[in-house]
């Protein structure tokens, strides 16, 4: 690097923290934490050296950050529909926040046998705390080799979210309910998983949470656990989340997330993973809808640091009217990951020229035996196929709608519930139905 | 039942006229078959029948029962009762084989404004169905076509069209690719299904399927025209002497 540019480099970096400085100014951390308040100090001091994104971060390259980083949350009309609640048939333990603060009164009580859940501001003011060794840990282990300061500002930042400690298998899932009811809100929330040794534990999430939502979710399994996560978020055409997963996995543990998303203005949900013990397996999986003014972010980035892992990462992306669609995902196999299997699979259907697609696969690669696989892929629907349902007597906009939940199933095949994955499609055909011509 | 007059077909993006004035009516009841040399356009008949895209009519009309096919969308002709067996059935990963059918049956129910078929009953109809064409439960909830050998499409193009009871229905090469016992099957599938309210046109390159699904009537086709007309003894003239005899009494 010459000296100039190695010059001009040192003095955006001085410029953007002097702005998160000044961003950060008068901002005083939540109060009343004990190990939770040294937790948010470190995130603190994190982000200030990183600085809040900005346009010219070759990591935001595509999605513009502004509006996450900004002081006030762009404000977001609350959107009522009269739809039945997603994953309302499920039998489930209810945590509901409202605009990010935790509603007892709507929440069940959060006894469930085997599974310990408690509200990260009680949990925060104990002396002694599991959620210690997590907190903040899983994100900063995270910042290598990619920043992501937006996740170290909710560490800091977070002002409610549940910690949730799995000792044995769940024997229903637990839901996180974000309702949104301000147009000005700005939800901040971090929560804690950790699952002992065999634990097994279904995590559901769903609701457009805030005007602006932050959240991030960290995900601890220990030897031979397994997690499930569905998340739906919500339909309010006017939110902007940025959401981060952090998970670290033990030997035979099993990973899998599946994220549906449908409106919103900007979604931004960054997936980071690492395999610290042989033979695990991960999966993260995506569909989204979007039309018009709707940008959607997938990034994920995978580290496999032990042998015999599989990861598979398949998204989908339906888009139209000028809606816009990134995927950035890394598989990073370290020296002596041997025998990884990963797979990488991210597609778009356009369903008009107006959309787009824009995606950056990579594979980082640093073992000799290793199975590894990227592919991504954008379209439009297949006319052969649409004329085939037609002449059958398919009228186009249903034929249409046929060809797109078929492009999008693969995604939602990674849903290993049948009645989760149902509710899945049925909120696609919902979508897709109230949409057509 | 369908009556075609002096159609003209040319492609859309370029400058190359396929029809050149086809004259042809199939009556109910009766199968016409034709016959002709590879890229005579007999294909682009029936899909310019079906509604696809890509096509220019430039002159002539094709009606169902009276109705004007050309100005209505496939979806519509099918409801109509139009249905073609495609030369190449097409594959759709991710969409299930029932589902597809299911949906078809019940779109043009829908159109027709007669009620849809329960799934119960629909079940029931399309089990017996499949197994007269030997076609398991696997087939069934497959993708449609994917994995499908050349044979189990056809036999699942016969399948789609017992389902259908369309009343006017165009085979395009349904024999090609099929070996001996295949074809009969689907021979018996379209047999099962001739009636005196049906009528079928039936393309075809050889004279097999033909003893099989007896025409009353064969057409030859060359170059975008109906060159040639008789009974099923013109067929037999196909087999033992090939088109070359037909097409130069023809021209001379
Ligand atoms: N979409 C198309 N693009 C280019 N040429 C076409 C197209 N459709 C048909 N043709 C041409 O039109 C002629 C007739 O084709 P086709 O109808 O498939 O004949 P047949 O079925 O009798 O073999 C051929 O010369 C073929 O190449
Ligand atoms: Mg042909």
């Amino acid at each position: 690097m010459s000296a100039q540019v190695q010059s001009k480099r040192a003095q955006l970096k001085e410029a953007k923290l002097a702005a998160t400085a000044e961003r950060l100014e008068g901002q005083s951390l939540p109060a009343g934490g004990k190990w939770a308040s040294a937790a948010r100090a470190d995130a603190l001091s994190r982000l200030r050296a990183m600085g809040l994104p900005g346009r010219r971060d070759e990591y935001w390259k595509y999605t513009r950050p502004d509006t996450l980083t900004q002081a006030e949350a762009p404000a977001a009309a609350v959107f009522a529909n009269d739809e039945a609640p997603v994953f309302g048939e499920i039998d489930r333990v209810k945590i509901v926040f409202v605009d990010g603060v935790f509603s007892a009164e709507e929440s069940d009580a959060l006894d469930l046998a085997g599974v310990e859940i408690e509200r990260l501001t009680d949990a925060g003011g104990k002396d002694i705390h599991w959620a210690k060794d997590i907190y903040g840990v899983l994100e900063a282990r995270g910042q290598d080799p990619v920043e992501r300061p937006l996740a170290a500002y909710n560490t800091a930042f977070a002002s409610d979210g549940v910690v949730i400690r799995v000792t044995g298998k769940a024997e229903k899932p637990v839901s996180l309910i974000y309702r949104h009811e301000s147009e000005s809100s700005d939800a901040v929330l971090h929560h804690v998983i950790k699952l002992e040794e065999g634990a097994d534990l279904t995590l559901l999430e769903n609701g457009p949470a805030a005007a602006r939502f932050n959240k991030v979710l960290e995900v601890e399994l220990a030897d031979g656990a397994a997690f499930h996560h569905v998340r739906a978020q919500g339909r309010d055409h006017e939110r902007r989340a940025v959401t981060h997963i952090f998970a670290r996995l033990g030997r035979e543990a099993t990973f899998k997330s599946f994220t549906l998303t449908v409106n919103g203005k900007l979604t931004r949900n960054e997936c980071v993973i690492e395999f610290t013990g042989d033979e695990a397996v991960a999966h993260v999986a995506g569909a989204c809808l979007g039309d018009g003014d709707f940008v959607h972010d997938d990034t994920v980035f995978i580290t496999h640091d032990a042998e015999d892992c599989e990861s598979r990462q398949v998204f989908k992306k339906v888009l139209r009217n000028g809606a816009t669609g990134v995927f950035q995902g890394k598989i990073l196999v370290k020296p002596g990951a041997q025998r990884t299997d990963g797979y990488q699979k991210s597609q778009s259907l356009l369903l008009d020229d107006d959309s787009q697609f824009l995606a950056k696969p990579e594979l980082e690669i640093y073992a000799d035996d290793v199975a590894c696989s990227h592919g991504s892929t954008s379209g439009a629907i297949d006319e052969e196929a649409l004329f085939y349902l037609r002449s059958r007597g398919v009228p186009s906009p249903e034929a249409t709608d046929l060809l797109t939940l078929a492009f999008l199933a693969e995604a939602v095949e990674e849903v290993e519930d049948a009645r989760l994955a149902e509710e899945i499609t049925g909120r696609l055909e919902g979508w897709l139905t109230r949409r057509r011509d | 039942m369908l009556e075609i007059k002096g159609l003209k077909v040319k492609l859309e993006e370029e400058d190359k006229q396929i029809l050149k004035g086809v004259d042809l009516t199939v009556e109910a009841g009766k199968v016409h078959a034709i016959m002709g040399p590879n890229g005579s356009g007999k294909s682009t008949l029936s899909y310019v029948l079906s509604g696809r895209d890509g096509y220019e009519v430039t002159g002539g009309s094709a009606t169902l029962d009276g109705e004007d096919l050309l100005e209505l969308e496939p979806e519509e002709r099918a409801a109509l009762g139009l249905f073609l067996a495609f030369q190449y059935p097409v594959e759709i990963p991710g969409v299930g084989n029932m589902t597809f059918l299911r949906t078809a049956v019940n779109a043009q129910r829908k159109a027709r404004g007669q009620e849809e078929m329960s799934a119960t009953e629909f079940l029931k109809v399309i089990r017996e169905k499949a197994k007269t064409l030997k076609i398991d439960a696997d087939m069934l909830k497959r993708p449609v076509n994917v994995g499908f050998s050349g044979g189990e499409k056809k036999r699942n193009e016969i399948l789609q069209m017992a389902m259908l009871e369309p009343k006017m229905c165009i085979l395009d090469e349904t024999d090609s690719g099929l070996d001996v016992d295949a074809m009969k099957l689907v021979a018996d599938g379209v047999n099962a299904l001739r009636d005196a309210g049906r009528g079928f046109l039936v393309i075809t390159h050889y004279q097999r399927l033909l003893d099989h699904i007896k025409p009353d009537v064969v057409h030859i086709m060359a170059d975008g025209r109906i060159v040639k007309t008789g009974g099923p003894e013109l067929a037999l003239e196909v087999e033992n002497n090939g088109y070359a005899d037909i097409l130069a009494e023809v021209a001379a």
